[in-house]
C-alpha cells in the first residue's frame, strides 16, 4: 500500500467521514454559514451558538462532500466546542499551517486534528480540509444571522 | 449500431493501435511510480510527436508575424497560417477558408458569436434555446447576452438515460427562438446528439444553430454541410493540437453580416483618428497577432488524425467507452451515467464507496489520471441530483488493458474506503 495515501486517509478520517460527529441542525444557533468549494462541489452548513462570554457554546454542521471536507468538519466541531474566540482563531492559523506547511511540526494544541497532517502532501485537497474552517472564521466575523463563504474568491 | 452519425467510412487497413501509442512521448511518463494511464482526454488530449515537432519547426524556421511583413519569414509564416485555415476548412467540410475564424478555443468561439452576432441580432423578448447538458462555455456567454439584451434562455430537458427529451422540442422551438445552441457530445454523459435532425428542426422555424463540437471534432467525422449547422465551435487541444488555438466555423453570409467584436491590428483596412474600416470575415474577427504557431500545429494535428481516419477513431473510442461502462457496472455500488448504446469516448460514474475527489486522488496514486467534479456542468449535475461524478475519458491511444487496470484500481478503492472489520476506532458519537 502507498504510504502517502494511507497517511491522507487515516482510519480516523475515514471513520469521521462515514459517521460525522456534531452532524445535524442547531435550532437556536446565533449564526449560520453556508460554505462551498465550487471547484469540487463540497458543501457545508455550519451553525454556531455563543455562550455569554462570546465563546463557542455549541457548533454543528450538515453538508456533503469528499471524505476530507466532511472529516475535517467533524473533527473541527469536536475540537472547537467550548473554545473562546481567540482560541478558535489561533487554531485556525495552526490548522492552516498543519495542512499547508511541509516543514512545520504539528503543534500539540491541535490534538486529534493532527491526523489531517497528510493533506499537506496533496495541495489540491487543502481547500477541502479548510472549507469548514473558512466557515467558522466567517461565523465569528459575522456574529449573527446568515452568511456564505466560498473557497474561491467571488 | 443505433442512429446514423455519418460514421460509415471503413478504414483501409487494420490499425495497430499499440504502435500509435509510440507517437505520444508523454505516454511513457510515470505517475507515483506507476505507468501513466491517461483517462482525461476530454479535458485535453495528449500531443503526438508530429505536432510537437511542427511547433518547434515553426519557431526555428518560419517564425514571424503574419499579414504585414514583406520579408521572407513573414511570407512563410503567413502562408503556413493561411494554409492551416484551408486545412481546417477541408477537415470540417466548409465551403471556403473564409468561413474559418481562428480563436483561442471553443469558449472564445462561442463568446464571439454571443457578442458579435448576438449583440447585433438579439433583442428583448427573443429566445436562445439551449439544453440542460451544456458545458458552462455554451451557457454562460448566453446568460451574459440575455442580461445585456433582455432575451430569454430556454432549455431542452435531459432524460434519465442521458439523452435529450426531444418530445419537448416542438413546444420549445417557437418563433421567438433565434438561435438553438447545443453540444454534439456531452462532456459528462457521453451522449451523442442527433445534430442534423436538431438543425433541421431549428431551421424549420427560422432559428440559426450553433454546435459545440469540442468533444466530437477530433473523435468522429464532423462535416458542417452534412450536419447543416450555421456555427460550429471546437478546440485544437482536445484533438491532438496545441492549447491556445480553436475554431469558429460560421456560414459565410452570416459571418459577413456580423460586426467585429475585438478591435485592433490585423482586422482593419484603414484607420483614421475617428473611425475604421474593417476587413471581411474571417480577418475581421482576428484582432491582434494570432496564435500563428498553434494554428499551424492544429493543421498538423488534423493531418495526423486524418491519417488514422476519424471513422476508425470513432469505432475504437466508442468500443473503449462501451467496454468501460460495462465493466464499471460490475463494480459494487456504482452508478454509470449516460446512454448505454452509443456513446462518445467517455464514461461518468459515481461510487457509493467514495466521493469523486477521494476516488481520483486514490487513483492518481496508481498512475491513473481521471477527473472528479462537476466537469463545468453544474446544472446537469443538479439535474441528476449529484454534486459531481468521476469521469474516465478516452482517445485512440488508450487500450482495453488500461480499462482492465482501471477496474482493478477501483476495486482496490472500494476495499480501501469501505469500513474495515475490527479496525474502526471506537469513539463516542457526540
Amino acid at each position: 500500500m502507498i504510504p502517502e495515501i494511507e497517511e491522507l486517509y487515516q482510519e480516523v478520517i475515514l471513520d469521521h467521514s462515514r459517521r460525522p460527529r456534531n452532524f445535524g441542525e442547531l435550532p437556536d444557533a446565533a449564526v449560520r454559514v453556508h460554505g462551498d468549494n465550487p471547484a469540487c462541489g463540497d458543501e457545508i452548513h455550519l451553525a454556531v451558538k455563543f455562550d455569554p462570554n462570546d465563546g463557542l457554546e455549541d457548533i454543528k454542521f450538515t453538508g456533503r462532500g469528499c471524505a476530507i471536507s466532511q472529516a475535517s468538519a467533524s473533527l473541527m466541531t469536536m475540537k472547537l466546542k467550548g473554545k473562546s474566540r481567540a482560541e478558535v482563531m489561533e487554531m485556525l492559523r495552526a490548522f492552516h499551517d498543519l495542512v499547508t506547511n511541509d516543514t512545520s511540526e504539528a503543534p500539540k494544541n491541535l490534538g486529534d486534528l493532527r491526523v489531517m497532517q497528510g493533506v499537506r502532501k496533496f495541495p489540491q485537497r487543502v481547500k477541502c480540509a479548510m472549507l469548514p474552517w473558512r466557515a467558522v472564521e466567517q461565523a465569528l466575523e459575522q456574529g449573527a444571522g446568515e452568511a456564505t463563504v466560498s473557497t474561491e474568491p467571488v | 449500431m443505433g442512429a446514423d452519425y455519418g460514421v460509415h467510412r471503413i478504414a483501409a487497413a487494420p490499425i495497430d493501435w499499440k504502435t500509435i501509442r509510440e507517437d505520444f512521448p508523454i505516454l511513457r511518463e510515470q505517475a507515483h511510480g506507476h505507468p501513466l494511464i491517461y483517462f482525461d482526454s476530454a479535458a485535453t488530449s495528449q500531443k503526438p510527436r508530429a505536432v510537437i515537432e511542427a511547433l518547434r519547426n515553426f519557431y526555428e524556421h518560419e517564425n514571424a508575424n503574419v499579414h504585414r511583413g514583406l520579408h521572407t519569414l513573414s511570407s512563410r509564416a503567413t502562408e503556413a497560417y493561411e494554409s492551416a485555415r484551408q486545412r481546417v476548412a477541408d477537415y470540417i467540410g466548409a465551403m471556403s477558408p473564409d468561413e474559418i475564424v481562428f480563436t483561442r478555443g471553443t469558449t472564445e468561439s462561442i463568446n464571439l458569436v454571443a457578442q458579435a452576432w448576438g449583440g447585433k441580432f438579439i433583442r428583448e423578448g427573443d429566445v436562445i434555446l439551449l439544453t440542460v447538458m451544456e458545458h458552462h462555455s455554451n451557457l454562460v456567454p448566453w446568460q451574459l447576452l440575455a442580461e445585456r439584451t433582455g432575451a430569454r434562455l430556454r432549455f431542452v430537458p435531459v432524460r434519465d438515460d442521458g439523452t435529450l427529451d426531444l418530445e419537448q422540442l416542438s413546444s420549445l422551438l417557437t418563433p421567438e427562438v433565434k438561435l438553438f445552441a447545443f453540444t454534439h457530445i456531452s462532456n459528462s454523459l457521453g451522449t451523442i446528439n442527433p445534430v442534423a435532425e436538431l438543425c433541421q428542426k431549428a431551421h424549420a422555424i427560422g432559428a440559426l444553430t450553433l454546435v459545440d463540437a469540442a468533444q466530437s471534432a477530433g473523435h468522429m467525422p464532423v462535416d458542417v454541410r452534412e450536419l447543416g449547422c450555421d456555427f460550429l465551435a471546437f478546440s485544437g487541444h482536445k484533438m491532438c493540437g496545441p492549447t491556445g488555438i480553436g475554431v469558429l466555423y460560421g456560414r459565410a453570409e452570416i459571418l459577413d453580416s456580423m460586426p467585429p467584436w475585438h478591435g485592433g491590428g490585423e482586422m482593419i483596412v484603414s484607420v483614421t483618428l475617428e473611425r475604421s474600416m474593417f476587413k471581411k470575415a474571417p480577418h475581421r474577427f482576428e484582432a491582434g497577432t494570432p496564435s500563428i504557431g498553434d494554428a499551424i500545429g492544429l493543421a498538423v494535428a488534423i493531418d495526423y488524425i486524418e491519417q488514422i481516419g476519424r471513422a476508425a477513431i470513432f469505432e475504437h473510442d466508442s468500443q473503449l467507452a462501451r467496454y468501460a461502462a460495462e465493466r464499471l457496472g460490475e463494480l459494487p455500488g456504482t452508478r454509470v451515467f449516460g446512454p448505454t448504446e452509443e456513446r462518445g469516448a467517455l464514461v461518468g460514474f459515481m461510487m457509493d464507496a467514495a466521493h469523486p475527489h477521494d476516488l481520483t486522488t486514490f487513483a492518481d496514486q496508481y498512475g491513473l489520471a481521471m477527473r472528479g467534479g462537476h466537469h463545468c456542468n453544474q446544472p446537469l449535475m443538479r439535474r441528476f441530483g449529484v454534486s459531481g461524478t468521476t469521469r474516465a475519458s478516452f482517445y485512440f491511444y488508450n487500450t482495453m488493458e488500461e480499462i482492465d487496470r482501471m477496474i482493478e484500481i477501483l476495486h482496490a478503492a472500494v476495499r480501501f474506503f469501505s469500513p474495515k472489520e475490527g479496525r474502526s476506532p471506537v469513539r463516542p458519537s457526540s
